[in-house]
Parts: C-alpha cells; sequence; structure tokens
C-alpha cells in the first residue's frame, strides 16, 4: 500500500518474518519444555503481532487474518483468561508451523493450501475459551484493517461526496464542538482540528468565552471553551466527524445540517483559514505551537510530574536478546561472494610471492622472510574473516527440524521431542542450506526407525517421550554436527540378514559391528518394502551420504543397542578452501581431495596383479581393488607398464567404491582455494574444480567420485592373495 | 525547520515504512525500537511528535506515553499510538495514560498525515 522502494521493505518485512518466526518457536519450545516464564507468552505474542501488522502494510490478507487468530488465542492465554495446556501448545505449535507456511508462500506469491487455516481456526475457536469468538475477532480484524473512514476522493473533490448521507445537506455541516477540560491533558489542540476541518472547505469559526473564570480562579490546564462552527460545502457527515475522531472521549460534537440552523450563531465568528489564531489564545492555557504554557506547577491532568522514569518491565532472562542485539548491516550476497574471490587471489598471491622468495636463498631472519611471515599470517586472518562473513548460526536449521519432528511423530503415533545443542555454532551460509534435505531425512529416520514406539518404551523402562537431539560444535577445522536417538539402536542381526537377502554381503562374511552399521549407508540397502511411507520416499542413506560428501563431509554412525543411535557429520567450514593432496601425473599438476584418499602407498610389484590387457588390481589387506592410472583417465598417456616410480592414491568415494589410482609423485598437502570451472568454462566429468597455486600454475581439482565411476570393477570370481604383511612396510601415509 | 517525529515500533518493516512515509512528507524522522530506546531518544532529540507502537519488548507504548508525559511535564507533547486493535478498551487504556491519538495499522501515507496534522503544527494544511 506504501508504494517507493516497497520491495526494498517488501523484502526487509519477510526478512524480519523470519526473525519473528524464529522468537516465536524458540519461546513455543520454552514452553513446551515448561521453562517458559511470564515474559516467554508475551514475546510469542508480540512476534505473531508483528507479522500481522507488516503483512497488514503489505496487504497480506490470509497471513493477516490468520496471525490475527493465533494472536487472538494467544491474547487470552497472556492475559490469564485460558491457561497453557498441553493440548493448546500443540496447537501453537501446529499453528506456529501453519505461519511459517504463509510467511514462505506470502514471500514466493504462491498459494497455500487454505485447509488447515480452516481447521486450525476452529481448534483455536474451540481452545479459546466459551466467551471469545476468534470468527468474530476475525470479522473484527477485518474491520480493524478497512482503512479508516476517509474517503480521499471525497476530500479532493467535494462534489462527489455521497447524495444518500442523510446528512448531506449540499449547503454544509454546523458543528457544536464542547471540549471537556481536561481536553489540553492528551495533547489535543481544537485550532488544530479546526485547521485541519478546515481541508474539507470554508469555514467559520466563533468561540464561546462565557465558561471561562476569572483570572484569579483560571486553571490554565483546563479548558472553558466550546466553539460553533460552520462548515460549507457538502463534506459527508463521518468524514468531519473522522476529524474530532481524536476527542471523541473529551469533548462533545454535535453536527447538523446548515440549513437546520435557523440563524447564525449570535457570536463573534471569525473567518476560518490557515492563519486561525490557537484558541489557547483564548484560553491562555494550549500548549500552542510549541510554546510552553506559563505556569511550571502545572501537571497537566496528571499527578504532579513524576520524579523519575517509570521502572522499566523487568528484563525477561531468555528472549529479550534485542536489548543486546549485535549491530547489524544488511550486504548483498554477491559482494561477499566477491571479497571471498579476491581473498583468495590474495591467498594465492601470497604463496607466489613465498614461492619466489624462497627461490633467492635468503638467509634464515632476513627482513624479507620475517615481513612475508607477517604477511602470511595476515591474509590467513582475512581470510578466516571473510569466511565469517558467510558464516550463519545453524539454529534455523535445526528450528525447522523441530517441525520435522513434530509431523513426523504425529504420522508414526510416536511421542518425540527435540533437544537442540550448541545452535549457535555457525556454518557456511551454502553448506546450510544443502543440509536441509539431508538432515530432514536424517531426522525422520530417526523419529521413525530410531524411536521405539511408545508401549515398547514403557516396557524398557524408558521416558514415554523419545527424544532427538540435535548437536552442532567446532572441531578442529570442521562444524560436527550429530543427530542422536535415545531409541533402541541399530538391530545388527536384522541389518546383517537383510544385506544377506539382498545380495549385499557373503552370507558368511566376517562383518565387525561398525562394517555392520556402514551397511545402512550402502545403495540398495533401503527399499521400499522395508521403509515405512514416512521415511520412505525413495531416498536411503546413501543418497544422504553422497550429499554430504558433496559438501565434502563425512559420515559415521554409532549405536549401541536399547540405548540409541547417533549419526554424526563432519563438514568443512566452507566451500571455498579445499584440504588437498597436490599430485603430479604426466607432468601436469593436480589436486585430489584429502577427504577422499584413505591412504596413500608406494606399490609393490607384488601385489599389482594384471588380469587382462590394460587391467590391473590391487591386493590390500585380503581384498582386491581396480588400479587406474590418472593420467590416462584424462588422457595424458598411456597407462604406464611398470609401477615401480609411481605412487597409488587409494580412494574411497562415497558410493563405496573403492580404486588405486597411480599419480607420479605426490607434491605436498596443503590448503586450496577453489575456482569454479563450470561459470568460466564447462563441467568436465572427474574434475570438480581447479585452483592456482603458489608458482602460479593452475591445476585441476580431482573429483574421485567421477574418476572411480569409469574405473570398472575387479571380477567377483578373482579372490585376493593372502599376504597382509607387505602392506604394514610400504604405506606412506594413512589418512 | 521541519516538524520532527519521533516513532517508536519494534518491528523493523514498520520502522521502515514510517520511515519512508514521513520522509516523504517532509518531516524530520528518529526511530527507536522499542518503549526505552523510544524514551532516551526523546530526551535527546525533544520531538514535536511521538508515535508510538503499544506492544514493544523493554517498555510498552503505554510506558512510553507515561515516560513523555513525566519527562516533558511543561509541554503536551503529541503522541499517537500506532494500534491494529481497533479495541475501544486499547485506545481508552491509551487515552488515560496520556496518549493524544491513534493510527490504526496498516497505515497509508494519506491517514499518517491525516493523523499528524490534526495534531501538531504541520505548517499549513496539506
Amino acid at each position: 500500500m506504501t508504494t517507493g522502494g516497497s520491495d526494498d521493505f517488501r523484502a526487509s518485512f519477510f526478512e524480519e518474518c523470519d526473525e519473528l518466526l524464529e522468537a516465536m518457536h524458540d519461546g513455543l519450545g520454552l514452553m513446551q519444555d515448561g521453562a517458559g516464564d511470564g515474559e516467554t507468552v508475551h514475546v510469542i505474542f508480540r512476534a505473531v503481532h508483528s507479522i500481522k501488522g507488516g503483512a497488514g502494510a503489505f496487504g497480506l490478507d490470509a497471513l493477516v487474518s490468520f496471525a490475527h487468530q493465533l494472536e487472538t488465542v494467544l491474547e487470552r492465554l497472556r492475559s490469564g483468561k485460558i491457561e497453557a495446556t498441553p493440548d493448546l501448545l500443540t496447537l501453537f505449535q501446529q499453528c506456529g508451523d501453519y505461519l511459517s507456511d504463509l510467511v514462505t508462500a506470502a514471500r514466493a506469491d504462491a498459494a497455500v493450501d487454505p485447509g488447515p487455516a480452516d481447521a486450525l481456526g476452529r481448534r483455536l475457536d474451540a481452545a479459546s475459551g466459551p466467551d471469545c469468538d476468534t470468527s468474530e475477532a476475525v470479522s473484527q480484524a477485518a474491520d480493524d484493517f478497512v482503512p479508516l473512514a476517509l474517503d480521499l476522493d471525497a476530500l479532493e473533490d467535494p462534489q462527489e461526496s455521497d447524495a444518500d448521507d442523510p446528512m448531506s445537506s449540499g449547503i454544509g455541516h454546523h458543528i457544536t464542538f464542547t471540549a471537556e477540560p481536561e481536553l489540553f491533558s492528551s495533547g489535543n489542540e481544537p485550532a488544530l482540528l479546526f485547521r485541519a476541518l478546515a481541508t474539507l472547505g470554508p469555514t467559520r469559526v466563533g468561540a464561546d468565552v462565557s465558561d471561562v473564570p476569572p483570572l484569579s480562579l483560571l486553571d490554565p490546564t483546563m479548558s472553558h471553551l466550546s466553539w460553533e462552527i460552520e462548515l460549507d460545502g457538502d463534506c459527508p457527515a463521518d468524514i468531519v466527524l473522522d476529524v474530532f475522531d481524536f476527542v471523541s472521549d473529551c469533548a462533545s460534537v454535535e453536527i447538523a445540517p446548515l440549513e437546520h440552523i435557523a440563524a447564525p450563531p449570535d457570536r463573534s465568528t471569525v473567518p476560518a483559514s490557515d492563519d486561525i489564531a490557537p484558541a489557547a489564545g483564548a484560553d491562555a492555557a494550549a500548549p500552542a505551537e510549541g510554546q510552553p504554557p506559563n505556569s511550571e506547577t502545572v501537571g497537566w491532568g496528571h499527578e504532579p510530574a513524576r520524579a523519575a522514569l517509570p521502572e522499566p518491565a523487568v528484563a525477561p532472562p531468555q528472549l529479550s536478546a534485542r536489548i543486546a542485539a549485535p549491530q547489524t548491516i544488511r550486504v548483498d550476497f554477491e559482494r561477499v561472494d566477491k571479497l571471498i574471490n579476491l581473498v583468495g587471489e590474495l591467498v594465492i598471491k601470497e604463496a607466489m610471492l613465498s614461492q619466489a622468495v624462497g627461490k633467492l636463498t635468503l638467509n634464515t631472519g632476513n627482513e624479507v622472510l620475517q615481513e612475508l611471515d607477517g604477511l602470511k599470517q595476515l591474509a590467513g586472518e582475512i581470510q578466516e574473516g571473510v569466511m565469517a562473513i558467510r558464516a550463519q548460526p545453524i539454529k534455523p536449521l535445526f528450528q525447522r527440524m523441530g517441525r520435522t519432528i513434530r509431523e513426523a511423530a504425529a504420522m508414526t503415533n510416536k511421542r518425540v521431542r527435540l533437544v537442540m545443542k550448541g545452535e549457535a555454532a555457525e556454518v557456511d551460509k551454502t553448506v546450510l542450506e544443502r543440509l536441509v534435505d539431508p538432515l530432514t531425512h536424517m531426522v525422520r529416520n530417526a523419529v521413525d526407525h530410531g524411536l521405539e514406539d511408545t508401549e515398547t518404551r514403557m516396557a524398557a523402562g524408558k521416558p514415554a517421550e523419545g527424544s532427538v537431539t540435535l548437536s552442532a560444535a567446532h572441531r578442529s577445522g570442521r562444524v560436527v554436527i550429530e543427530i542422536s536417538d535415545d531409541g533402541g539402536g541399530i538391530n545388527r542381526d536384522k541389518v546383517r540378514q537383510l544385506a544377506e537377502k539382498k545380495g549385499l554381503i557373503a552370507p558368511d562374511a566376517p562383518l565387525i559391528s561398525s562394517d555392520i552399521d556402514a551397511l545402512l549407508f550402502m545403495p540398495g540397502f533401503s527399499s521400499k518394502d522395508e521403509v515405512s511411507e514416512l521415511s520412505g520416499r525413495g531416498v536411503g542413506l546413501d543418497v544422504v551420504r553422497s550429499e554430504i560428501t558433496a559438501l565434502g563431509g563425512r559420515m559415521s554412525i554409532q549405536s549401541e543397542l536399547g540405548v540409541g543411535t547417533v549419526f554424526s557429520i563432519s563438514l568443512p567450514l566452507t566451500l571455498a578452501v579445499l584440504e588437498g593432496m597436490v599430485v603430479n601425473v604426466a607432468g601436469q599438476t593436480m589436486v585430489v581431495p584429502i577427504t577422499a584418499i584413505q591412504e596413500t602407498l608406494q606399490p609393490a610389484s607384488a601385489r599389482i596383479h594384471t588380469i587382462g590387457p590394460g587391467t590391473k588390481v590391487l591386493s590390500i589387506r585380503e581384498t582386491l581393488m581396480p588400479v587406474a592410472d590418472l593420467g590416462a583417465h584424462f588422457g595424458f598417456r598411456e597407462p604406464p607398464e611398470e609401477l615401480d616410480d609411481h605412487v597409488l592414491l587409494v580412494i574411497e568415494t562415497d558410493t563405496d567404491r573403492r580404486c588405486a589410482l597411480i599419480v607420479d609423485a605426490l607434491q605436498d598437502q596443503r590448503q586450496v582455494v577453489i575456482k569454479s570451472l563450470e561459470t568460466n568454462y564447462s563441467q568436465i566429468d572427474g574434475i570438480s574444480a581447479a585452483t592456482i597455486l603458489g608458482d602460479g600454475r593452475i591445476a585441476l581439482i580431482v573429483d574421485p567420485e567421477g574418476v572411480a565411476g569409469g574405473v570398472s570393477p575387479v571380477p567377483a570370481t578373482l579372490v585376493a592373495p593372502a599376504n597382509p604383511d607387505i602392506v604394514e612396510g610400504d604405506s606412506l601415509v594413512t589418512a | 525547520m521541519s516538524l520532527s517525529v519521533l516513532a517508536i515500533d519494534d518491528s523493523r518493516t514498520m520502522r521502515n515504512l514510517l520511515s519512508a512515509a514521513l520522509g516523504r512528507a517532509g518531516y524530520s524522522v528518529e526511530l527507536a525500537e522499542d518503549g526505552q530506546d523510544g524514551l532516551e531518544r526523546f530526551a535527546r532529540t525533544n520531538p514535536d511528535v511521538v508515535i508510538t507502537d503499544i506492544n514493544m519488548p523493554n517498555l510498552d507504548g503505554f510506558g512510553v506515553i507515561e515516560g513523555v508525559r513525566s519527562m516533558a511535564p511543561g509541554r503536551v507533547v503529541p503522541i499517537l499510538v500506532l494500534t491494529t486493535e481497533s479495541a475501544p478498551e486499547l485506545r481508552q487504556r491509551a487515552r488515560a495514560a496520556g496518549a493524544t491519538g491513534w493510527i490504526v495499522k496498516p497505515f497509508d501515507d494519506e491517514k499518517l498525515i491525516w493523523a499528524i496534522e490534526r495534531v501538531a503544527p504541520t505548517g499549513g494544511a496539506a
């Protein structure tokens, strides 16, 4: 409704909605846990109220009307008219979720299923107690949101006024305005009202001073005047009355068609115009034009001036972060990314400079070396600082999972609570966004498969309510997210049977517990027969893991029968740098992500078996894995016949494909700045990105998944010879 | 000198909208994000008009009205209350605390200025 920059305001409104929804969900969570206090419900109320207010400004009617329904019941709760029963809190949670949906829909200009609004509205009605009807409140809300009856067209063009208005005389109005003595204490000033009236048509104003007491008895804070005003033109009476809206309770206003007045009031009549003398001129009391009144003892209808400000409301303990809210600025995401790229360049330049200086063979302690060290440290700090700009707290993501849990709990008839730990931990924005799907899946999984049903829990002596804990913590340059449940744990016998049935493992395969747990991540482990309607959806944990790996992350499981299961995800803090192994291949420099490398080894020819023309396998710890030449994969050369001078990288992909890649030499293990190829060139199979090394050379970053995907697996008929003793001696690095 | 308006609202969206509308009308605008902040800014800037929300953390709109009235005992500063509730009891409470008038949200430029014109010497009917 307000024009001009309204797109910005709209965007800013939705950003604020995110914060308000977070505050609301926080508050609801506290109440659910019984940890809320008197302020909590106020915070929730204000959040919903502010969403309603903003939504009204942008004409988002569905949002306004639902927020109003919710707000009405919240108001009854905060005024103590109804009790916070568990049912009511559950209803609030569901309403909160639906409110989030409405905000999301409004933001995308999308339609939203109105069904829940009706159903939830009816339940809100029922919850609001006998003497309140939110639907009535809704219609009242609708009334609220009709702008005041100020017909602006009529203001601009008096000829267009409503001809049916019985009060419209076509000639004008006679208005009698009598101020109550305390009119001034509210800050209202008759002169301003008359001036506003004069915008509706020509006016003549006369003041009745007959009630003004003698000066000795005059209380200058009190009004003793009344006025007769004649307004010409046929402005509708309701618009005339609207002028006096603010004083309707401290003045009497009578309005009659002008023609009904037999004679003009028998008082001195002054012409009305912009220079109407303030009424205070006659009364000597009103605060006209900002002049202080002529008395310092004036109390303006209040008790004598209070000595101090009223005590502010006691600061609520948890949710009133607003006081200490950090100062923020809003920056375009593009700008940050540009800055990150530039800092990447800086880091590369710094590395190049180091290398160039290294060639100078300077003495240790040389000033140049010292300064270079300083520069190196500074560049590192700048890089960290810039990365931190992209970082965002993980809390909103966790909160979103709260909803997933509630929905999953409802579908499985389980009682589940969400516990959050370390939700203030910050993670790169893009990583956060790409975590939504995997985390949703895992949380559903935890409720559906992880937690037992209520009877089983009770029988096992556990609390009926299961809990799913989401935690986040920074550990050595990575962030570790754990999804844990206090359910029955992984039934390894069952998993094993299932895997055997599906042919994923040999019936007599010697597997330790962690091997069995790892089966859960195998493609094809979960199928539609075993998964319920809820966590099914055609996605298995293998997909979750490949999404996590795509983010440079690793996943692991710990589980104890009867106690619960913990899924851990370890992620890099940023997607802009990568820990890589720099290798030489056929005269090229390439980078292999460290996360994919299990170990590196110098092959003893005894362990390399040629099983066909150009096809080699590596025998390692009683297993065989295919060997592929990285140079040949990219077409740099023919695969080498002799591997004695080469190095093998044993890589494991997230789809559990293992293979050994032949490279010529290992150079270095270091952080590299990722430069996207896709934006500048195109996607290449087996290459994920590029980087620039300290010597200025460009190195391609290998995508292990892509490379391994092109390697033929070892035929199942081959069996590895048992020669474990060879491995230990020549393993170079174990990742 | 242009009329100075102090607008107090805990909603950033409302502050944005108020600031833009008041700016377009040629008023000078000071913004505050809750009641306490509002009173501090009131003391510092001594505005011609105060516009305040009711539901706010730290100090609500009623507290703002009482605070302003007690801070400027020699001058009845016009105070307009922003409200979505047209409920009479809320206005009554605001009035009892000393509010001059009210603006029902959502507002547009005209409605806002129309309210201000009726309580403050704006230097001419617009």
